[in-house]
């Protein structure tokens, strides 16, 4: 694999490069945090972060988006006709994306990409992002992505991988979509990097103090685990707000609204959360999740056992530790994912 | 403090072992530093799960709404405020509790701490006035002052206005704090200011209505945001919908919010929405003399007339 | 890349009151452009989403038939936001329909088989496309005996009455309609509720029998007993599930009983299936 060594000094020239040819998102500071946006001319990614607040999932998955548009003017021929809007599709540089928001969006990409139905606005976004990673030095006392299928040096998901060498970065240029960024970024100083990166990517591994433990939930009886007493205490604090949702890289739910002013109007999506009582209410008043003990445990169901049932692919977590660190009554969900996991090995004794 | 959770902890045993109450609602120790869990206890010998310390936040009031049973519940002066507003709202009876009365000292506010350090926090001990934080890089200590929650600062009710038990002796409440200067600037900007400053403020907002959900007054089965038949906002990150259901909100918790922070404290992205419902508290205040939660026997200010009520604002 | 979102545009063709309380209306819409009849092929068992602009869509089952053509027909019972305003739309508007959705009842499985068709209420929409399907000269004889059991709380809340009865007059099908109560001196067909017709009218079940459920909650709930003693076994008894949906396509998350999508992987599932999902619908 090429690795291409790039000064620091020389990063924010590279970057300007590219603008020709994509549209720049990185991490910036606002007041308090970093969070993903659009890169303005000169304005450079901050990288010194340990991970945004939010993940970057809206890069391809905007909280709310237009999907159709129509006129409502009964005079109009194309009137009451939903049409497709204009969408800029070109291509875009996401710099400094986490391996495991990353991976978290391989992930989500198993439900909007399927034999059945693509979803066209996940996937353009999706396709025409090349992602360049940054490896993750120090891994927060929340990140446990080595427990998930991910790791901090993962690369799934990236096209480049960027490994902090103090003054310089070592890139892994991973696919060739990478190779044409690093082309167009001016970036072609080969480097004998492999040991250095293998070096920095076992240290960042062994940083990582916590796991979720999972091993008993591919085998374990579903509706065993649904109706395991464990839940009622695992909700009970729960306050069924959509933070860990919304936080989430791999929560992929929404809501599609009709919004009309006048004689136009959209159909557009919104991000929604099973946490929410309305997201399966019936018209008729019933609601199948009609309790926070049921919602709660759908989306660690969902996570933790529907998703691996379903595409045996892992659970749906990649251990960001968003949820962990930001849920206002701290549910954890290595500590539920252990709650569940037990529920597993007992039935595997009961045999 | 450091006899809190053990008295916390006999009493709740006691209390359930006379079944006096059918169930215990208090904290235990979080999954990771600067934070606990809600929990219920039922059975005399998990009381040990309770803990207390300046990590409580979240006020358990939220948790009593419509409940039926018998229920003994920890709440500091904040909580026991709105659990005398949840009384006089009938969303609990004054039967159905024990409380157990924790005067408080202020609590943490994590994100302060965690802004003020480098690097991750790994462990939190504390004392009656200072925070002790260990990192990677050593330790840091803190006057717990310089890091408490806003609303604790300008606390004047820090002692459990109703309780049946107390953890320990009443603690002195703060005089001479100034609880509403913050208010007051933002009345003092002009119009255009002030629209820029809400303009700011409620921009993070991603919906997730932890505020809402966070706090014991939204306890409305379907609120205005989530209503369909008619649909009175909508559900996009519109900023004209984001501020309807901040202002609305706001207005909804008008003469019964005790400005407890558990809105503030849930947000994940840091809203200070807690200016809305302070503006409001303080009119209350100012206007009709009202702090809510004080005392059940008291009717709400928007929920009584008296002859010398101002009324030059009715035009 | 095809958009699964966008809507067919169609025309309201004609629309029929079906019941006396007129909360049930049958749309018979036709595509504006005749070529998308050929894209929206579909069979007996499937949904689609019918789509108002400026209002939103609503997921409903197709009740005409893959043997109709020129048009395709939906019962709508009104009940929220989207399907008052459709009640209140007029011949000639102009709206969308997004599909076809879901699976199907399994027709290939069902050839060369006995089958009950088990229906309450306005539920009988796919039923009755299956019906329409079954019937068709070209297919009637791929399947042995077809039986119906269709109620409604009275007469009037029968859908699709003159078909009804046309079928039940005919000796390759065996209909067997029934009502709550009736104070028509007239009625001349069953008077009780769907389970117990059903149990007095259908035949047992075996290997080569299966039967077609759908109806509501409370029927649904009966009548599995009823089959059970009939002998059909739970891999034998197809049901269509409803539950709340927005894309219809298994994306956005919201109908999901377990792993499974009700718009997706069903809304048709064999009570073998749904017996090991949770009964979050």
């Amino acid at each position: 694999m090429k690795v291409i060594k790039i000064e620091k000094s020389d990063l924010a020239a590279g970057l300007d490069k590219l603008r020709g040819g994509y549209r720049l998102f990185g991490p910036v500071k606002d007041k308090t945090s970093h969070g993903f946006q659009e890169l303005a001319a000169g304005q450079a990614p901050d990288l010194a972060f340990q991970n945004t607040r939010l993940s970057p999932k809206n890069l391809v998955f905007p909280q709310s988006e237009t999907l159709l548009a129509y006129s409502l003017d009964g005079n109009d021929p194309e009137g009451h006709i939903a049409r497709e809007v204009d969408k800029d599709y070109s291509p875009r540089a996401v710099i400094g994306i986490r391996p495991c928001d990353a991976k978290a969006l391989t992930l989500v990409k198993m439900n909007f990409d399927t034999d059945a139905f693509k979803d066209p606005y996940w996937l353009n976004l999706y396709n025409a992002s090349t992602f360049v990673g940054l490896a993750c030095d120090a891994p927060g006392g929340t990140c446990f992505c080595t427990t998930t299928g991910s790791g901090p040096f993962h690369e799934e998901g990236l096209d480049v991988l960027l490994v902090d060498q103090h003054d310089h970065f070592l890139a892994k240029v991973l696919t060739d979509k990478g190779e044409k960024l690093m082309t167009a970024a001016g970036f072609n100083q080969s480097a004998d990097g492999d040991a250095a990166v293998e070096k920095a990517k076992t240290a960042a591994e062994a940083a990582i103090t916590t796991a979720i433990v999972t091993d008993s939930l591919a085998a374990a009886d579903p509706m065993a685990l649904y109706n395991a007493d464990i839940w009622e205490d695992i909700a009970f604090a729960c306050i069924n707000c959509g933070t860990c949702t919304f936080s989430c890289p791999t929560c992929w739910c929404f809501d599609i609204q009709d919004e009309a002013q006048g004689n136009k109007g959209v159909r557009m999506r919104n991000w929604d959360s099973c946490m929410f009582p309305l997201f399966t209410m019936h018209t008729t008043g019933h609601n199948p999740r009609d309790t926070k003990v049921k919602r709660t445990r759908q989306r660690f169901m969902h996570k933790l056992k529907y998703f691996v049932d379903k595409y045996n692919a892992g659970i749906m977590c990649v251990g960001c530790g968003r949820c962990v660190r930001q849920c206002p009554v701290n549910i954890d969900i290595r500590k539920v994912s252990a709650l569940m996991n037990n529920v597993g090995d007992a039935a595997k004794c009961a045999v | 403090m450091s006899t809190y959770t053990e008295n916390i902890q006999q009493i709740a045993q006691r209390l359930l072992k006379e079944c006096r109450v059918e169930m215990v609602i208090g904290f235990r120790k979080g999954s990771m530093p600067l934070m606990n869990e809600p929990c219920v206890i039922t059975q005399p010998e998990a009381v040990n799960q309770l803990v207390w310390d300046s990590n409580c936040g979240i006020n358990l009031t939220h948790y009593l709404t419509n409940r039926k049973e018998k229920i003994g519940i920890v709440a500091k002066g904040c909580d026991s405020r709105n659990i005398v507003t949840h009384i006089t709202e009938n969303k609990i009876q004054r039967e159905q509790l024990v409380i157990i009365g924790v005067p408080c000292l202020g609590m943490i506010d994590r994100r302060k701490i965690n802004a003020m350090v480098e690097g991750d926090i790994q462990s939190v001990s504390e004392t009656d006035d200072a925070v002790t934080v260990a990192t990677r890089n050593g330790e840091q200590t803190f006057a717990k002052m310089d890091v408490l929650q806003q609303n604790c600062a300008v606390c004047v009710h820090r002692n459990p206005v109703i309780h049946d038990e107390m953890v320990a002796d009443p603690v002195p409440e703060q005089n001479g704090v100034d609880q509403y200067a913050d208010v007051a600037a933002i009345e003092a900007m002009t119009p255009d200011a002030r629209w820029r400053f809400f303009d700011e403020l409620l921009a993070p907002c991603i919906r997730c209505y932890a505020c809402r959900n966070a706090c014991p007054l939204c306890y409305c089965p379907t609120c205005f945001v989530d209503e369909s038949k008619p649909q009175w906002v909508g559900k996009s990150q519109d900023p004209m919908d984001v501020r309807t259901f901040h202002f609305l909100r706001a207005y909804h918790c008008a003469g019964r919010c005790t400005d407890c922070g558990a809105c503030e404290r849930a947000c994940p992205v840091g809203i200070n929405m807690r200016l809305l419902t302070k503006k409001l508290n303080k009119d209350c205040l100012d206007l009709y003399g009202w702090e809510a939660g004080l005392s059940p026997d008291a009717r709400p200010a928007l929920d009584v007339y008296k002859a010398n009520d101002p009324e030059d604002f009715i035009k | 890349m095809e958009n699964p979102y966008l809507p067919y545009p169609v025309r309201i063709d004609d629309i029929i009151v079906e019941s006396e309380d007129r909360s049930l209306k049958t749309f018979k819409f036709v595509f504006l452009d005749p070529d998308d009849e050929a894209r929206f092929a579909y069979k007996a068992g499937q949904f689609a989403e019918l789509s108002i602009a400026g209002v939103g869509e609503i997921p409903i089952g197709i009740a005409s038939s893959p043997v109709e053509k020129g048009f395709i027909k939906f019962t709508v019972n009104k009940a929220g936001v989207v399907t008052t305003h459709l009640h209140n739309m007029k011949v000639g508007d102009i709206m969308g329909v997004r599909g076809p959705l879901g699976n199907w009842y399994p027709w290939e499985m069902l050839e060369g088989k006995n089958v009950l068709i088990v229906g309450g209420g306005f539920a009988f929409t796919t039923l009755r496309s299956s019906i329409i399907y079954m019937l068709d000269p070209a297919n009637r004889s791929k399947f042995k005996d077809i039986t119906v059991v269709y109620g409604a709380r009275t007469p009037g809340m029968l859908l699709y009455k003159d078909e009804l009865i046309e079928w039940e007059k005919r000796d390759d099908i065996n209909v067997h309609i029934t009502v709550d109560g009736t104070d028509d001196p007239d009625w001349k067909y069953n008077v009780g509720f769907v389970p117990p017709i059903t149990e007095q009218k259908a035949p047992q079940g075996d290997a080569d029998s299966y039967a077609i459920v759908c109806g509501p909650p409370i029927m649904i709930k009966f009548t599995q007993p009823v089959l059970e003693t009939l002998g059909y076994d739970h891999d034998h008894i197809i049901l269509s599930l409803e539950n709340r949906m927005k894309c219809g396509i298994g994306m956005c998350g919201r109908c999901g009983i377990g792993r499974e999508l009700v718009c997706k992987d069903g809304p048709v599932f064999t009570l073998a299936e749904v017996n090991q999902t949770p009964r979050e619908y």
